[in-house]
C-alpha cells in the first residue's frame, strides 16, 4: 500500500524534500515504514531515536498500524514558543 | 482562539480576546526573539510548523488548562516564518476571576507548548552560521 511521509525542520533539510511517497506492505506498522524510509534516506537514521510520530494529527506509538493513504509525520524535538 | 500564523502578532488583540465581565485578571505572555543564544549573537530566527497539528495541539492544551485551573477564556497565537529581534513569536492570554489562577495557568500553558506543539526554531547567528534548536 501507499503512504506518505512528511518531514520537517532538520530532517527535511537533510533529506532535501518535505514529502516522501512510500510503498509498504498492507498492515505495516510505523516501525516498518521507518525502516523502508531509512533505506532510501540513510541520512535520516541518526535522528530517528529522538523523533516522535504523528498520524492524523495525533502522536502515535511506533507500533501503530498504518492504513492505505496515511500521512506519517516525523516530529523531531519541538522548539516552539519563545 | 488557537492559531499559527505568518502575520505579526498583536499582543493587545490577543489579550482583549479573552476578557469577560466575570474575570478580574488577564495574564498575557509575550514571547519575543532575543538577540543571543547563550551569549552568541543572533541575527534572526525562522520558525517552521506542522501548522494543522500545531493548532490542534494548542486547542487541546487550552482545554487541558481550563480543566486544571480556575480560569475562563484562553487564547494562544504562534507566529512562524522569519522573525527579527524583538518580534513576538508567541502570545498566550489567560483570563480568570482572580490573578493567581491566571498566572499559574499561563505559565503551565507555555510549558506545555514547548513540549507538545510541532513548531521548530532555527537560529541564524551574526557570524553566518545557523542551527535547528535541539536537533543536532
Amino acid at each position: 500500500m501507499q503512504i506518505t511521509v512528511k518531514l520537517f525542520a532538520l530532517m527535511r533539510e537533510k533529506a532535501g524534500t518535505d514529502t516522501v511517497p512510500l510503498e509498504v506492505p498492507a498492515g505495516a506498522a510505523v516501525t516498518q515504514a521507518l525502516a523502508t524510509l531509512v533505506c532510501q534516506y540513510p541520512m535520516l537514521e541518526p535522528y530517528m531515536a529522538n523523533t516522535r510520530f504523528s498520524v492524523r494529527m495525533d502522536f502515535v506509538d511506533p507500533n501503530t498500524i498504518l492504513a492505505e493513504g496515511d500521512e506519517l509525520v516525523l516530529i523531531p524535538p519541538v522548539s516552539g514558543g519563545a | 482562539m488557537f492559531r499559527v500564523t505568518t502575520e505579526p502578532l498583536n499582543v493587545q488583540q490577543v489579550n482583549d480576546l479573552v476578557k469577560r465581565p466575570t474575570d478580574g485578571a488577564v495574564v498575557t505572555f509575550d514571547g519575543v526573539v532575543r538577540n543571543n543564544f547563550d551569549g552568541r549573537p543572533v541575527r534572526y530566527l525562522a520558525y517552521e510548523a506542522y501548522a494543522a497539528m500545531a493548532e490542534k495541539k494548542l486547542a487541546e492544551i487550552g482545554a487541558e488548562v481550563q480543566q486544571k485551573f480556575a480560569v475562563g477564556e484562553i487564547a494562544m497565537m504562534h507566529r512562524i516564518g522569519r522573525l527579527d529581534i524583538g518580534e513576538s513569536s508567541i502570545v498566550i492570554a489567560v483570563a480568570a476571576p482572580h490573578r493567581h489562577a491566571a498566572f499559574e495557568a499561563c505559565a503551565y500553558a507555555m510549558d506545555r507548548v514547548k513540549a507538545e506543539v510541532p513548531v521548530w526554531k532555527k537560529e541564524f547567528f551574526a557570524d553566518g552560521a545557523d542551527h535547528w534548536v535541539n536537533q543536532n
